[in-house]
Formats: C-alpha cells, structure tokens, sequence
C-alpha cells in the first residue's frame, strides 16, 4: 500500500512539472504576431544606452520584440561559446576583435556583408574603415560596427600647474613628454610623471607605432617585434622605468593600478581608454583634477583603437527580423541614440557629437580625432596564443629580469612560429 | 517462491544462493534510493575524468572539437619548463602550508577544548574565514601586502623596518600566499580535530591520572594516538587541497605581476593554458598529470599510516 502510495506520488510530481513546462512554452508563442529577439552583450555601463536604442526600435517596429541578455566580458564569451557549441545562440550580440575569427572561420555568424551591398540604405563607408576590416574575414564581412574606442593621455591638471608646465597637446613629442615627465617626478615621496603600464593596448603598443615599428604586417604573416624600430620603443618605454625613474615599477603597479595611483595623485600622467572615461567622470576627484590630450607623437602620431560589432548568428530562427535589428542599430539615428547614452563612441561617421558633448567634464574630442591616425589593435588568428607569450614575456623585460633586445627577439621568433600556421 | 525453487534446483549444490524474490525487489528499492546520487556522481564527476584522459591525447580545436594526437602532448609536457617549474611552486607551497597549517589547526582545537569562558565565540571566530569568500580573503590580504600602502609595511615603518613587496618580491611572494592558505584553513581543520578530540572517552585520561601521568605523557599517549585517525584524515585532505591550489594565486599574484614565474601552480597553468589560450587538450593533459600526482601522494600516505594511525 505504501509503496503503491509512494509511486503515485512519483507519478504526480513528473506530470505535474511535465504540465508546467508545457504550459510555458506555449505562452510564448502565443504572443501573437510578435517575433521575439536576442541581444546578448557584455558592459553593464551600456545597457542603459542599449536598451534606449531598442525602445526606438520596437516603436518603429511593433511587430518584433527584443530582449537584451547583459553579462561581464568574462561571462560573456564563456556563454556564447557554450550557447554556440549547443545551437542556441543568442539572435543578434556584440563581437570582438580577438573573437571574430574563431566565430568566422567556423561559419558560426551571418554574412552580413552581402545584405549591406544590396540595402541601398546601407553602406560601409560611413563607418571607420578600421573597424569595418576587423570584421572582415577572407573578404567576407561579419559585422556592423558598433562604436570605436581610441587611447588618449590622461593627466593631472593640477599637478601640472604646480610643476608650471603647460598641458600636453599635439606639438608633444617623447622628448617632450620625457622632459614633463621627469619635472613632475618626485621619488623620494613616491610621485611619478607617468606611469609605464605592462599593457598591450593602454600602454606598449601605442609607442611601437609611433615609432615606425608594427606588432604583426599587414599580411598577418610576421611579427615586427625584432624590428629596430620597435625594438627602440620598447626600450624607451622600460627606460622610463628603470633608466629615467619617472614611472614606478611593474612590480608597484601590480600592487596598486595606474588608475588607482592617478587617483591618489601619486602619477601625474597615464593611458586610458575612451571606454574608461565614464569611469573618470563618476569619481569625483578625478572629475576635479583629470583632463584628456592625445597621445605624444615620435616618428609618427598613433593610437590603437578597435571597434565592436553587432553580428548575427547563422542559426538565427529569424533572420530577417535580426537583420531589421542590426541595420536600425547601424543606422545615423540608432547611433545618435548610443552616443547621447555617453558609455561608448559611436561608429557612425558624423555621430559622434552627441558623445562629445554629454562628456562635458574632459576634453574628450581628442579621443574622436584621433581616430584619423588611429591604428587597428593587432590581431590575427592564433592571437590568443602570440598574445599571452607576448604579455608575460614583456612583463619579464618590464620587470628588468629580461634584456629588451633579446626579450623582443624571443617574442617574435614565438610569435612567427605560431603565424606560420595560420 | 515457487519460481525460485525451481531456479535453485538447477544450479549446482555448492553455488546456489538463496535469492528470494523479495530480496530482489528489496535491493530494486535501493538502488533506486541511490540512483540520483549515482547519477550525479557519474555525469558529473566520473564521466569528466574519463573525457578529461581522452582529451588529453587530443589537440583543441574551437567549439568543442578534438583531434585524436596521442601523445604529442606529453612530449610537449616534458620538454615544457613552465610546467615544472609549477610543479616545483605547487610542491613548495604544499611543503609551506600543509604541516604549519596542521599543527596550528591542531594547537587551536586542543585550546579550544578546554573549558575556558567564551569558547564559542572563539570557535565561530576560528571558523569565520570557512563562511567568507575565498576571492574577499584575497583580496583583503592583497591590501594588507601592499608594498606602498599596506597595512603591514605602515606598521613595520613604525619599527623603522622598510618591508618588502609581500607580494612581488620572488623571496616573499610565495610565503605570503601560503600564510594567507593556513589562516583561512585553520578554522576548518579544527572542527574536525575538536570533533575527534570530543570523542576521547575522559575515563582514559582519569585512569591516567590515577597512575600518575604528566601532561606530556598524557597528550603523547593518549591524545596522539586516539585522535591520529582525525589526524590523518585532515593531512590528506590539507594535501589534496594544498596541491590544487588556484584562487589564492589566481587573486594575489594576477597576470600583470612579474613574480608569477614563482607563485604560479599547476592548476593556474591549467587555467591559463584551458582558458586563457583556449589549448583545452594541453589544459586536460596537465590536470591529468596533476591527478597521478595527487593519486600517487595519497598512496604514498596511506602506505604511511600503519606506522602512526591507530585505529582503536
């Protein structure tokens, strides 16, 4: 009897649950008439801006719905990675320079390239060619850019006008920036002019090309790192550390981040990124005391910038609707939208007045126009294999446990044997 | 029972077993009873290990795609440098952590067995670093390191004492991983330890009393010898826990600090190697590696134990 009891009740709770979920899928799709969309992305700072384009959207279209997914970078790739490996992707999300290959190569994404060539409305030269090219891959383009994001030199007003140096501008060369930069040190209370970050992009790459040197060529076939050119910068870069002391150490830095010493006034100068603005802008000290130049040029003026993308899964259940999306998403006005949100610069060539203006706290034009000598972060497709060797390998010559010259050496033979099989 | 008559009557004399139908639908009963955990335990733990050897024959490819390649990564594994060189650290920091992080857990749970006022209250202090976040004790401990600004130097400049970049000098880096390691493990051994030292019947020590026993001779052959089955338990979880070391690592040393060539484990390499590079067949031949290592040292300790457990 009891065992009887025991399995009716087993029976009771699988039909039961089997009721409810049943019951639940068809509440979905009863919605009639409307399509429901993803958009998965990765910065909790852009969702507000995000969504604010989608509310524009659904106005224009009632018939589609968008839900957006809002997860950390870290989570971000791991979800869609896994989504991607089980058919369930999400219909329309952000992609990165470092991740389009993989998505690409694996037929994973919509060729969105061949739609904008037919849509008359629709064209690639408004956006910076730059980050159109990331997301083209053996011709074929992924993507629609999203925004672009530039390296600008951040300063401490104040200390500056202590040290009575005029404020970093475009006339500034690295001697010039050298020479601010030994005034506005102070070692023996820990101040320094500038701070030598062990970072690709905020901080070493931007200097290999300001002085003629490149991190990969242009056919992705070889590493420039053993060039001289680069070579020479990044020497000067560890001199700044370990010949000129006006940085503090990579070992200070670990403890303490750049930022964090800019903040308490123990660095007068350092890189960010035109995303890390809205970051500046909220702490109030540095509201007060920071401001915005572009970076000192050498031989060359320079700045890595990327861009993200919107692309569309090539499993979409609907595409057209995604597309709809996208396109709104790549059009002047959905731009304007994403730039008066203030989080990101906005791709749309010409739109990007409304983010320099609700950015009232810093000169932040200069990250805008930059983008005319910008240089696209090098990347190719064994990327996160080069880069992690290349990451701690600079870290050991930052660090003075390795030689530059044979450091740079080490990286590109690593670097070349890994391209070769490309 | 008619059917399992019959059964028995064509099996040989000497091999029949008495299996009666109700015995049948009893055991039925029981296994059903463990299925979900047994289910569990295989998708979720036995059969990973089972794909994580297989993999580790593979090369990765994206997506969740493996190339059978035999051995190449063990070839690899061999020549790597790095990859011993972690050995060596994850050893170092056993050797650092484990018998210090014993004997203090073991110090704590004799104090605390003692019937002194307020002991619970020092036994939920003891025991507060199991309750918090292993990445919020990281991180607390990174401020207190702190070369320029930390706690500790601030209070060693007091003493006129310049301290060192706990954690990015190659000398320190390490040992104040392992400190942290012992102080939030503590309060985990001696729960145990409390426990088993609770189950010491007091009639053993009266009698010894009687005898004329010192303290000494009393812990050495009393307390020693009746809690060593605790004991061992606790070292071989220590082991195991100390050989899988990662967050701590992971937190206090990050990706930007040169020290990382001494304080990086196995299981960070593994993490940097599946993860970070995204080469998940190498990254399933150093976790390989790192289980025979683990199964090896258990062994070698269970080989060990006659010498000093003593079970009742």
């Amino acid at each position: 009897m009891k065992r009887k009891l025991i399995v009716f009740l087993v029976l009771a709770i699988a039909l039961s649950t089997m009721a409810f979920a049943g019951g639940q899928q068809e509440a979905k799709s009863t919605e009639k008439g409307t399509t429901t969309i993803s958009y998965a992305i990765w910065d909790r700072n852009q969702a507000p801006g995000m969504q604010a384009m989608i509310d524009r959207f659904e106005e224009l279209n009632p018939d589609i719905k968008v839900s957006l997914e809002v997860s950390n970078w870290g989570e971000y790739w791991t979800k869609l990675e896994a989504a991607t490996m089980g058919d369930v992707m999400p219909d329309v999300f952000w992609m990165h320079a470092s991740r389009i290959r993989m998505y690409a190569d694996n037929d994973k994404l919509m060729p969105v390239g061949d739609r904008v060539k037919t849509d008359p409305n629709m064209d690639y030269s408004n956006y910076p060619e730059g980050v159109v090219k990331i997301y083209e891959i053996d011709g074929v383009n992924y993507a629609i850019p999203k925004d672009f994001d530039t390296i600008g030199l951040c300063y401490n007003k104040k200390m500056f006008d202590v040290a009575g140096i005029s404020y970093p501008d475009e006339t500034w060369d690295w001697n010039k920036f050298l020479e601010a930069a030994k005034l506005l040190t102070d070692e023996s209370k820990g101040v320094y002019g500038f701070a030598a970050n062990a970072s690709d992009q905020l901080g070493y790459y931007n200097f290999i090309y300001q002085n003629g040197g490149y991190v990969i060529n242009a056919a992705k076939t070889k590493s420039g790192f053993d060039l001289p050119e680069s070579i020479e910068a990044i020497q000067f870069y560890h001199d700044l550390i370990h010949k000129h002391h006006v940085s503090p150490t990579i070992e200070q830095m670990s403890d303490t981040k750049p930022g964090t010493m800019f903040a308490s006034r123990k660095v007068a100068m350092y890189f960010v990124g035109s995303w890390l603005i809205s970051g500046l802008a909220k702490n109030e000290v540095t509201r007060e005391m920071a401001d915005m130049a572009v970076l000192p040029r050498m031989v060359k003026s320079a700045s890595i910038y990327n861009g993200l993308g919107n692309s569309i899964a090539a499993s979409t259940e609907h595409p057209e609707e995604a597309w709809k999306f996208v396109k709104f998403l790549g059009t002047e006005e959905g731009n304007l939208i994403q730039g008066r949100s203030g989080a990101a610069i906005p791709a749309f060539k010409g739109t990007q007045e409304p983010w320099i203006s609700c950015r009232t706290e810093f000169n932040v034009k200069v990250f805008v126009d930059m983008i005319d000598y910008g240089v696209p972060y090098p990347t190719s497709k064994t990327a996160p294999r080069w880069s992690s060797l290349q990451k701690e390998t600079m870290i050991q010559i930052l660090s003075g446990n390795v030689e530059v010259e044979e450091g740079c050496k080490k990286i590109a033979a690593e670097m070349n044997k890994l391209l070769v099989t490309e | 029972m008619g059917t399992a008559i019959k059964e028995q009557a064509c099996i040989p004399k000497k091999m029949r077993i008495k299996i009666k139908r109700a015995d049948i639908s009893k055991w039925g009963w029981a296994y059903l009873m463990v299925a979900p955990t047994m289910i569990g335990l295989f998708i979720l733990n036995i059969w990973p290990i089972i794909q994580t050897i297989y993999f580790s024959f593979c090369s990765s490819g994206d997506f969740g795609k493996y190339e059978w390649m035999g051995t190449d990564n063990y070839a690899r594994m061999a020549a790597d440098v790095t990859l011993w060189q972690s050995t060596s650290n994850t050893f170092l920091f056993t050797i650092l952590s484990v018998p210090l992080g014993v004997c203090l857990s073991l110090l704590a749970a004799q104090l605390l067995n003692t019937s002194i006022k307020g002991k619970t209250i020092y036994r939920t202090i003891y025991f507060l670093p199991i309750v918090s976040a292993p990445a919020a004790i990281a991180m607390v401990w990174k401020w207190l390191y702190n070369c320029d600004f930390g706690l500790i130097n601030y209070i060693l400049s007091f003493f006129g004492i310049d301290g060192p970049g706990w954690n990015t000098d190659p000398g320190y880096a390490m040992i104040s991983i392992a400190v942290v390691a012992i102080w939030s493990s503590i309060g985990y051994n001696m729960i145990i330890l409390l426990a088993g030292l609770q189950n010491i019947p007091k009639t053993y020590y009266e009698a010894a009393e009687i005898d004329g026993a010192n303290p000494f001779r009393k812990y050495f052959s009393i307390t020693l010898p009746l809690l060593s089955p605790t004991l061992f338990f606790v070292i071989i979880i220590s082991v195991m826990g100390a050989l899988k070391q990662f967050d701590l690592v992971y937190m206090m040393t990050g990706f930007k600090n040169p020290v990382i060539t001494q304080t990086r484990t196995l299981v960070h390499y593994f993490y940097t190697q599946a993860f970070d590079i995204s080469d998940k067949g190498y990254g399933s031949t150093i976790i390989v590696f790192l289980f025979i290592i683990i199964m090896f040292v258990t062994w070698l300790q269970f080989k060990g134990q006659r010498k000093w457990v003593h079970y009742n």
